[in-house]
């Protein structure tokens, strides 16, 4: 099973003859994911890295079946892309770009909610179901195929978590990066439920960070489903300073709910085993995972 | 993208938003022609005298007075412009050293000539993360600090949530003069003041707008008399006056510099520097600080590319920090090789020769982290070398013991 990307999913990537579009789909062409095409406009009919090129993404549905895109457009026209693939019928929708304004990112979050699509992202890694499919930027090599999910709002930090997880001896069913934006298209309950409800993950690694409140509403989801499967939480931003963005536009702490501490408890509060050293993860989770 | 209260009150007019008028003054000579002209032009008795610096709580650290002549005026004006000013918001709060004040705005008297008539309001805009759309927060308890309003009385601050597809709504505007308790005139003029800021909210990509107070005058007009205003920096690409309205005085200046390297730099207080690629990385590398005993001096991104003049400008901007006692560098390479981010560190180090006086600590992970580390190890330099996380903890623990 998996979530969200595997084997089978046709994906095409827009902003595909891109400088940051071409190098990534070549990644992930190498991994091994089924890219079937990209999406340029005016460079529709060429063929770039040995797949097909199109003008839009609905001829790309039409001619070789797309059902998952990974947006690699800049932050000024990446909104418009993501309602592009919605309007064409795509399933999963997952945008790397990061920088798009967030007035834009309110009116993509209105457009798509009546479509029948998942948005991960903007401002992300992607998503990677190791040995099956990478659609997105994570080194590959460091996502062992396994039964634990990883839902996180960072790049580099889920990598770290992904190795922890391996060299403590387990692997990843499912990897997911939702992005570090104020507006996300699928915030970390929604991302947990897809991995809870995962026939094939055993437990779930949730990483958080300071700003917003989608990991307080992760916890109280996670608690209402009885802890059926364990959950290692880390929020990132213990240190961090009211008042002062850290790098992804989300982190910033506004009122007291917005702290890591804060955070945490509630984390703690809702049955998740919550560790106060990104260097535990890995140790942690191992140890729950016997109990 | 924060602007000063002159500012912002341009935009706010531009789009049709009655304000506070004023003229901003450099200097005592400027700000007495200010007066003298705002008595003429806009029938003004008196001025206020506002510091113009990015923190709230101006007047609490007597940056804004009143002045009723030229005498004042000059008295005013003399002591605020040049003074550091402390409020509740600059750094260290009211007992730290302050904020220089460089220029000042000299306003009409709005309160004038029925004081007693006036009333405050309080009004803000921004995006609400949970509804995901725009919300306008408004009070009848102005001038004060909203947050403890929203604790002692919550039933006093209300909320109107705005359709993104739609906009803003005619019964959303009269709902709220209604619950301001607003009638006749000012009620009017206040549907038309919060429709015209909320325009100028979308038109320039705000991410907050603060109003406080909103002033009803003993005419019933409803006036801005200071507002703040921050900016989404992401949609300044759309908006090049606003960009240039950028004041870096009002900046740490190294994160100004650290920002034209394309380095993401907060400066803080602790002895630990750190550098880090990507934001949630850093801010666990920062919490691992802590962990260890240290505390964080700073939260430092270089981004996706760890060359050797990005590592030395990141070195650089750390060490000027005299508190910093060690720096860990904790990179985990994907795109990025290790090896190459090695290199960096030592030709940097090496390039940098006497200038790096305090241990560095090292831990590359990911892509060639084995290879990283013999050239770290072998490189001669007073370089700790580490894999895992928790190696470099320990080290950091020990530097700092």
């Amino acid at each position: 099973m998996s979530v969200l990307v595997n084997k089978d999913s046709k994906i095409i990537v827009q902003g595909f003859t891109g400088k940051e579009g071409g190098f990534h789909a070549e990644q992930m062409i190498e991994y091994g994911t089924n890219i079937v095409g990209g999406v340029t406009p005016k460079k529709g009919g060429q063929t770039h890295l040995g797949k097909p090129v199109f003008n839009t993404v609905s001829e790309a549905v039409e001619k070789v079946g797309a059902d998952t895109t990974i947006i690699f457009v800049p932050p000024a026209f990446a909104g418009d892309a993501v309602m592009e693939a919605a309007a064409a019928g795509i399933k999963v929708i997952i945008c790397i770009t990061e920088g798009i304004p967030v007035q834009d990112m309110v009116k993509v979050k209105a457009y798509i909610s009546d479509k029948d699509c998942i948005l991960i992202g903007p401002n992300c890694p992607g998503v990677i179901t190791p040995e099956e499919a990478k659609v997105g930027i994570m080194p590959g090599f460091v996502f062992k195929k396994g039964r634990i999910g990883v839902v996180s709002k960072s790049g580099t930090l889920t990598y770290e978590a992904a190795d922890q997880i391996v060299k403590a001896g387990l692997g990843i069913s499912t990897a997911i990066g939702i992005g570090g934006d104020p507006i996300i298209g699928t915030p970390t309950k929604e991302a947990v439920e897809l991995l809870m409800n995962d026939p094939e993950t055993d437990a779930i690694v949730m990483i958080g960070e300071i700003g917003g409140n989608y990991e307080a509403l992760a916890a109280e989801y996670i608690s209402s489903t009885g802890n059926k499967k364990p959950v290692v939480g880390f929020i990132a931003g213990q240190t961090a300073p009211k008042g002062r963005t850290m790098g992804h536009a989300g982190a910033i702490v506004g009122g007291h709910d917005d702290t890591a501490e804060a955070k945490m408890a509630i984390l703690a509060k809702n049955g998740i085993h919550v560790v106060k050293s990104p260097a535990e993860i890995g140790k942690t989770l191992v140890e729950v995972m016997n109990k | 993208m924060n602007l000063h209260e002159y500012q912002g009150k341009n935009l706010l007019k531009s789009y049709g938003v009655a304000i506070q008028e004023g003229i901003v003054a450099h200097n005592v000579d400027e700000a007495v022609e200010a007066f003298k002209t705002l008595q003429k032009d806009y029938n003004s008795e008196f001025c206020v005298i506002k510091a113009q610096i990015h923190a709230g709580g101006r007047g609490k650290g007597g940056g804004v007075k009143l002045a009723k002549n030229e005498a004042e005026v000059k008295e005013h004006a003399g002591n605020i412009i040049g003074m550091m000013l402390k409020t509740p918001q600059t750094p260290g709060g009211l007992d730290g050293e302050g904020k220089l004040v460089r220029k000042v705005l000299v306003a009409e008297d709005v309160y004038a000539p029925d004081f007693d008539a006036c009333k405050e309001y309080y009004i803000s805009v921004l995006m609400d993360r949970g509804r995901k759309c725009n919300v306008i927060i408004y009070s009848t308890e102005g001038g004060m600090d909203i947050e403890e309003v929203a604790e002692k009385t919550p039933e006093l601050v209300h909320k109107e949530y705005i359709d993104p597809t739609l906009g803003l709504q005619g019964f959303q505007l009269r709902k709220i003069a209604f619950n301001l308790g607003l009638s006749g005139q000012a009620f009017k003029e206040m549907t038309k003041f919060i429709s015209n800021l909320y325009k100028a909210f979308l038109g320039s990509d705000a991410s907050m707008f603060e109003i406080n107070p909103c002033l009803k005058t003993g005419d019933d007009r409803i006036v801005a008399v200071d507002c703040k205003v921050d900016l989404d920096d992401n949609a300044l690409y759309r908006h090049k006056d606003l960009a240039e309205l950028r004041d870096t005085d009002e900046e740490d200046p190294t994160e100004v510099e650290a920002k034209s390297y394309g380095l993401s730099y907060v400066n803080l207080d602790g002895n630990v520097g750190c550098m880090v690629n990507g934001a949630g990385l850093a801010m666990a590398t920062m919490d691992i600080i802590k962990l260890s005993g240290g505390e964080p001096a700073n939260f430092l991104d270089v981004g996706g590319t760890a060359d050797a003049a990005r590592v030395e400008q990141a070195f650089r901007i750390i060490l000027r920090d005299p508190n910093v006692k060690a720096i860990l560098i904790n990179i985990f390479g994907g795109i990025v090789r290790c090896d190459r981010v090695a290199n960096g560190v030592v030709d940097a180090y090496k390039n940098m020769g006497d200038a790096i006086t305090v241990p560095i600590i090292v831990r590359l992970q990911g892509t060639n982290a084995d290879i990283a580390k013999t050239i770290i190890d072998e490189s001669g330099l007073e370089v700790h070398s580490a894999i895992q996380l928790q190696e470099a903890a320990d080290l950091v623990a020990k530097v700092v013991a």
